[in-house]
């Protein structure tokens, strides 16, 4: 329900997707990471906790509904890599670092649902070179809003929107919120 | 997300179970950071933890040093031994002097009951309490309980497992601490000794009190084996000789025969091969000793993190 408060006092402001366009943004998104690796050979996805783990997975399903083999997908907690541990409350809750793979001579492909300022992307990095060396690493999400603080850019983007830092970008994905959407919220004033 | 509500990690007095089970999943987590090629997450970079160990030990101080080294944290260690009347002030003095050299957590290990208390109530850093006198020792029951856990495939608490607790649980830290945890997850608690080594009132803690090994075991998923603490014990002992002891209350073939299929064997060691336990059950299936070792790296990692890691302060919006 547009305007209506939500957690942490932000009000909801504008739906940037609904669920046809998270669809249609995956199976493009999906298409094009075969087209630029020349099909599925050597590639892993790996989903950033939370929500890029999901999204992994569907678009390993839409490679492999294309191609005839989806790729393997893992998933990555970056939890214990923030750059602000210094400062923020220390989470009790840590997700799983998971890659069923080598990563050595593989091509990881990152997924997450926004794109922000680029520090959690920069952490996933450093969780990756802990397990090995990849031949290369490629960078999928869903909603890049712009304001990166990091010299990170996405290789595959479902929707690009400016935003301002007030505003904060909400992905809602049915297999953890029991509803499909994307909003663009506003902190309350 | 929440954090976590204690500051130092003093004793499991005062905690609840949800306190205990948040330290054990986090265990889970950190306990993977140990397989993996690079042992090492950059967590508690640029953190200081100094291990002040004023009473010997080398299973604890080397689990916690390797703890905050696989987060990344400067791990100094200290040693020293104090006598068992150490004043206040001493300790105090050291606490303050090593405050000037501004460290994020002090890991406190010391003769006197209360020790780590004090210092905390002095000190900015956080304090964790490694043992204090015949007090707490409140990361071994941490341990032990994440271990019982793992091998009885609980998600959450303990509810409804029997342990026994064998051997001098007047003189045991890790007996109270134990007693504690084990209660607030919902474990039925015995504890078995000879009348000399349990301490009055011991009741209070909700344990049925044993004076016999082979009822106490019988039933029972786990038996905790304990050493007795020559250290601890002044003048004439509580029992006539080792051997005497060993016969009654120590865990070998006759009482090994009487324990159940999944019964589990745990010691927190240092061992006294051949008094309170037979080396053919230390060492044998049944046994979970290195688990607990393993646990104990990852249970104190957890700890680490929740007390080193934040300023408790809010955090930032993400």
């Amino acid at each position: 329900m547009p305007g209506s408060p939500s957690e942490s006092g932000l009000v909801e402001k504008r739906q940037l997707l609904d669920a046809d366009g998270v669809a249609r943004a995956l199976r493009r998104m999906a298409h094009e990471i075969v087209e630029r690796n020349h099909g599925v050979a050597g590639l892993l996805l790996v989903g950033v906790r939370t929500r890029g783990v999901p999204l992994a997975e569907r678009l390993a399903k839409l490679i492999g509904a294309v191609e005839g083999t989806a790729p393997p997908v893992g998933a990555v907690d970056i939890t214990l890599y923030r750059d602000d541990v210094f400062v923020g409350l220390p989470r009790p809750e840590i997700g799983r670092t998971e890659l069923p793979h080598e990563l050595d001579g593989r091509t990881v492909v990152l997924v997450d649902d926004v794109l922000y300022t680029g520090r959690t992307i920069r952490a996933a990095l450093d969780v990756l070179m802990d397990y090995g060396r990849p031949r290369a690493v490629e960078l999928a999400v869903l909603v890049d809003r712009g304001l990166r603080e990091l010299p990170i850019a996405p290789n595959y983007v479902g929707l690009t929107i400016a935003t301002s830092r007030q505003e904060s970008v909400r992905v809602y994905l049915s297999e953890s919120d029991s509803e499909e959407r994307v909003m663009l919220r506003e902190r309350a004033s | 997300m929440t954090g976590f509500r204690h500051r130092h990690i003093l004793g499991i007095e005062g905690w609840t179970r949800e306190d205990i089970v948040k330290v054990l999943d986090l265990a889970e987590t950190f306990l993977e950071v140990s397989d993996r090629p690079i042992k090492k997450v950059p967590t508690l970079r640029g953190r200081t933890v100094i291990n002040l160990f004023l009473e010997p030990s080398t299973r604890t101080r080397t689990s916690f040093e390797i703890a905050a080294k696989r987060l990344s944290a400067d791990a100094v260690n200290i040693s020293g031994t104090t006598s068992s009347t150490v004043k206040g002030e001493t300790l105090l003095d050291t606490a303050k002097n090593l405050m000037a050299m501004a460290p994020d957590v002090i890991v406190l290990r010391h003769s006197a009951s209360g020790g780590p208390h004090l210092v905390a109530r002095h000190v900015e850093a956080a304090v964790i309490n490694a043992g204090d006198g015949l007090h707490e020792h409140p990361t071994q029951a941490l341990l032990d309980a994440a271990t019982i856990r793992k091998r009885f495939a609980r998600v959450g608490d303990l509810e409804g497992l029997t342990v026994t607790i064998v051997g001098d649980i007047a003189h045991s830290r890790v007996a109270r601490s134990n007693l504690l945890a084990l209660n607030l997850l919902g474990a039925r608690v015995r504890v078995c000794a000879p009348r000399t080594m349990v301490p009055l009132g011991i009741e209070q803690y909700g344990c049925a009190v044993f004076d016999r090994i082979e009822p106490a075991v019988e039933g029972a998923d786990v038996v905790m084996m304990l050493r007795i603490q020559s250290e601890r014990i002044e003048g004439v002992g509580p029992f006539p000789d080792t051997r005497e002891y060993s016969r009654t209350f120590g865990l070998g073939g006759r009482v090994g025969r009487l324990l159940g299929e999944r019964t589990i064997v745990m010691h927190p060691g240092p061992i006294n091969r051949g008094v309170e336990i037979d080396p053919a059950i230390a060492d044998g299936p049944r046994s979970v000793i290195l688990e607990q070792v393993r646990y104990g790296v990852a249970v104190r990692m957890a700890l680490l993190y929740l007390v080193g890691g934040g300023q408790h302060v809010e955090a930032p919006p993400a």
